[in-house]
């Protein structure tokens, strides 16, 4: 019910625009809305009757984006197009679809309502935890387009999922595992109930046939879940021996196959005593471990599925001067593709004609569009937003900034760090003991009371389940993973949660890392000029100039300027008018002006005519936004910063200064860079190095664990451990308190399952454990330790919710 | 104490019967969405004339 505040619009909750004044009349009230595209859903979703949505949504809308001339989505109807992407159901054919701005249930109804109502949808389902939507239609009636077209005027982006949806696996995986959990649960309490019945008339006595009848019973219900809940064991420990490995389900199939075997051989012989109840809490405790650590797995999953997704399916492909739709899988790199605005980039490429803005943030985290002219680098899965670029395709497919930073992502998830392979190695030791140490054990035991052997060999080899060690570190390096992915880091190599955890020095690399990179005017002194007239002239020159310095008079309106000649290294000579001037350093600047007069400064650009000094420019990096908290955060933590800077000494002085640094070093080549970080290595410190990512990648790989503010191309070659999305600086004390809360919780974990095995093996080899106890210990300290473990993946509290339109964000947050 | 012999496999059928629903439920989807049906209860049924026939 939370309807956007009267200051936004009544539709998406953005600012109103103070100019226009466009309302829509909802349940008798003019509402106020920021635009056109708003007002066209807002009335689309009154018109068909779904006025409820508003009652009853818990987030904005997403805003519609204006309909191009261009229909995006005819292309689906042509069957070479949807063909791959549709399923059949007999004459029906079945669409999967993402939906992007999907935020809440209400959202999720009110799609599933639109889509419904159109001829030919036999049904429609949403899912709003997954953003999936899958139609049911019949393609004789209504075609694939009409449905996309549907959703998109709702102001929802809708992506076609190819056939092969990960999430469908990941549904048929929770699927399975919810069975056989339900079998197990469903067991254990039929199982258990007969037990208690059996326990009390061993006390109490019991009629004989009775007891033979309860114990039937329970051996009827156990041979199900064994077979049924308890398949991923035996099938886990066939193929761990095929392998010649000894893993964690071979002692767990071991023990819960020789307790079941030994009961049913009682129960059959009708002497002795039975276990079924331990066997089936066992496999019910075991299973509901492994269902919350898949849960987890899921989570962090979607991320990178979220980010594949961004690739549109088509797109219009130049051939000559005519353009036709293409699917995206058939371009190839050096074609040309015209980008309508509204859509996203197919492929890399680079600007060839028209000059747009593109809005990457949903791959670097930059809030703002960022200007795209001729020449410049966009990449796949941008939205264009401003206007119809041409652009020459560099990368395609898997060779794309996206895929890289998708295998990035993957590579984290699937690569095993360290301490896990050492906890797996030891796990793996630990076992083979073990199974020596239960033959002994059985042995003793036939030596002094072959009566109790069974019980204690049974009890040694349950209670030394290795499950909690093994799950000590996979857990919470996957929680924390999942984390920090949603927070705009990925960690892209688990050992790097470790080693952030104990550094104790950052080290900052100054430009594109602490300041923004991009040159700024900061002061002017103008001298006989006004201001504004040496800016103008300044800016005439400086136009042809692809100096980084020249950027800083990019926003200035220049002056018309000819005969430029550039002087490399020295500045540029130009005429303005009727008067020659020079720009650049002040040694070139005299030999046309003259003598440096005492108001001049040596640094600094500047700016003269014959005879006369007319300006002088300061130009400097302006420190990105929030570095000063960032680094103050970091000393809180007990981080010692410092700064590492090719930048010339007063640059890095006043950015030291201002950020509060004591250490610093300036006008460091890679090799200087490289050299601080080893001798800081070599004292002992565990250094942090920050950079963005390819200038410094040696600097990067030599320190003890690096973070890259990657932003862009960047990105797909970052050789850092850990790599900020959003090129936001302000995410790493989140991932320092992270790591360090990761690797207590690994810590907690490996010292309470260890403990607990030690504990446990001498008690259950002397025979005082009885199996079910054994049973009991070993589940809750594997399920401890996933719910220890699970406390990392719970939000942030300091960070509040993300209101913008990140789907990676959203889509991993719902999983 | 004869009674259980009917009893006990009359309480085994039951749970038979609750697993065969349980397994119905997870199969149809009934527990990949928890959130959203809880809202459909609050949605008015469209009015008459808006229902395609």
């Amino acid at each position: 019910m939370n309807a956007p505040a009267d200051a936004g619009c009544f539709h998406c909750g953005e600012p109103l625009p103070a100019q226009e004044r466009l309302t829509v009349l909802v349940d008798g009230r003019a509402r106020r809305v920021c635009c056109l595209g708003c007002r066209a859903a807002t009335e689309l979703i009154r018109e068909a009757g779904l006025g409820d949505y508003y009652r009853f949504r818990t987030a904005a809308a997403p805003r519609p984006v204006p309909a191009g001339a261009d229909d995006v989505w005819a292309t689906y109807d042509r069957p070479e197009v949807h063909g791959p992407l549709l399923g059949r159901d007999g004459d029906a054919a079945i669409v999967n679809l993402l939906i992007e701005g999907l935020r809440c249930a209400a959202c999720g109804w009110l799609i599933g309502e639109r889509l419904g109502r159109l001829p030919g949808v036999v049904r429609a389902s949403v899912n709003p935890a997954t953003a999936r939507a899958q139609v049911v239609f019949e393609p004789a009636r209504v075609g694939l387009a009409a449905l996309l077209r549907a959703v998109a005027a709702l102001g929802y982006r809708p992506h076609v999922l190819g056939a092969t949806d990960t999430l469908a696996v990941a549904t048929r995986e929770r699927r399975a595992a919810l069975k056989r959990l339900a079998v197990a649960g469903f067991g254990m309490m039929q199982v258990m109930m007969i037990a208690a019945a059996l326990y009390i008339g061993a006390v109490d006595g019991m009629d004989p046939v009775i007891r033979e009848y309860l114990r039937a019973v329970s051996l009827l219900v156990t041979a199900p879940v064994l077979v049924y809940a308890g398949r991923p064991f035996f099938a886990g420990a066939l193929a761990a021996l095929r392998a010649r490995h000894v893993g964690m389900d071979v002692p767990v199939a071991l023990g819960i196959g020789l307790a079941f075997a030994a009961s049913a051989w009682n129960t059959l012989r009708h002497s002795g005593d039975v276990y079924f109840d331990s066997v089936v809490m066992f496999i019910f405790l075991l299973l509901l471990g492994r269902y919350v650590e898949m849960l987890a797995r899921h989570r962090a999953g979607s991320t990178a599925e979220a980010l594949l997704r961004l690739v549109p399916a088509t797109a219009l492909r130049l051939a000559g001067d005519r353009h036709e739709r293409v699917p995206v899988a058939t371009l190839g790199a050096g074609e040309r593709v015209l980008v309508p605005a509204g859509e996203c980039f197919p492929a890399d490429g680079v600007v060839v004609s028209g000059a747009t803005e593109a809005d990457e943030a949903l791959l670097t985290g930059e809030s703002l569009p960022v200007a795209k002219g001729a020449g410049a680098a966009v990449i796949a899965g941008a939205l264009n937003c401003a206007a119809p670029v041409e652009i020459a395709l560099t990368a395609v497919g898997q060779s794309t900034v996206l895929a890289g930073i998708v295998r990035l992502l993957e590579r984290a998830q699937t690569e095993r760090p360290r301490i896990a392979r050492l906890a797996d190695r030891a796990a793996a030791w630990f076992v083979s003991r073990v199974l020596v140490g239960a033959v002994l054990v059985a042995a003793l035991w036939l030596l002094v009371d072959p009566a109790r052997a069974f019980e204690a060999t049974l009890a040694v080899l349950v209670v030394t389940c290795p499950c909690a060690l093994s799950l000590a570190t996979p857990t919470a390096i996957t929680a924390a993973t999942a984390t920090l992915a949603r927070a705009g880091l990925l960690v892209t190599r688990p050992d790097a949660l470790e080693e952030l955890a104990r550094a104790d020095t950052v080290l900052f690399d100054k430009t594109g890392t602490l300041s923004l990179g991009r040159p700024r005017l900061e002061r002017v002194t103008a001298d006989g000029l006004g201001r504004d007239a040496a800016l103008a002239i300044a800016a005439a020159l400086e136009r042809g100039s692809a100096h980084p310095l020249a950027q800083a008079f990019d926003a200035i309106p220049a002056a018309p300027a000819a005969e430029l000649a550039l002087h490399p290294g020295e500045g540029i000579e130009g005429r303005v008018g009727a008067v020659r001037y020079r720009i650049g350093t002040a040694a070139f600047v005299a030999a046309l002006a003259g003598p440096r007069p005492a108001g001049f400064d040596e640094s600094g650009v500047h700016l003269g005519s014959a005879g006369r000094w007319l300006a002088r420019f300061e130009i400097g990096d302006a420190l990105r936004p929030g570095a000063a908290e960032v680094v103050r955060e970091l000393e809180a933590l007990g981080l010692a910063p410092c700064i590492a800077s090719g930048d010339h000494a007063a640059a890095v002085g006043a950015a030291a200064t201002a950020l509060g640094i004591g250490r610093w070093q300036a006008r460091l080549q890679p090799a200087d860079k490289l050299a601080l970080v080893e001798r800081l290595r070599a004292g002992g410190a565990r250094v942090l190095a920050v950079g963005d990512g390819v200038n410094d990648a040696p600097t990067l790989r030599a320190a003890s664990v690096s973070l890259a503010l990657g932003t862009g191309a960047a990105l797909a070659q970052a050789s850092a451990d850990l790599v900020a999305l959003r090129g936001a600086l302000g995410t790493l004390p989140l991932a320092v308190r992270t790591a360090r809360r990761t690797t207590a919780i690994i810590r907690q974990n490996l010292v309470w399952s260890a403990g607990y095995n030690l504990l446990a093996l001498p008690a259950a080899a002397l025979g005082w454990v009885p199996p079910w106890l054994a049973a009991v210990g070993m589940s809750a300290s594997s399920l401890l330790v996933v719910l220890n473990a699970l406390r990392l993946a719970r939000r942030p509290r300091a960070r509040p919710a993300d209101p913008g339109r990140r789907l990676a964000t959203r889509a991993a947050a719902a999983t | 104490m004869t009674i259980i012999f009917v009893l006990i496999p009359l309480g085994l059928a039951l749970v038979g019967l609750a697993l065969w629903a349980f397994f119905w439920a997870v199969g149809d989807g009934q527990f990949d969405d928890l959130e959203s049906p809880g809202w459909s209860v609050l949605a008015d049924d469209p009015p008459p004339e808006e229902r395609p026939r």
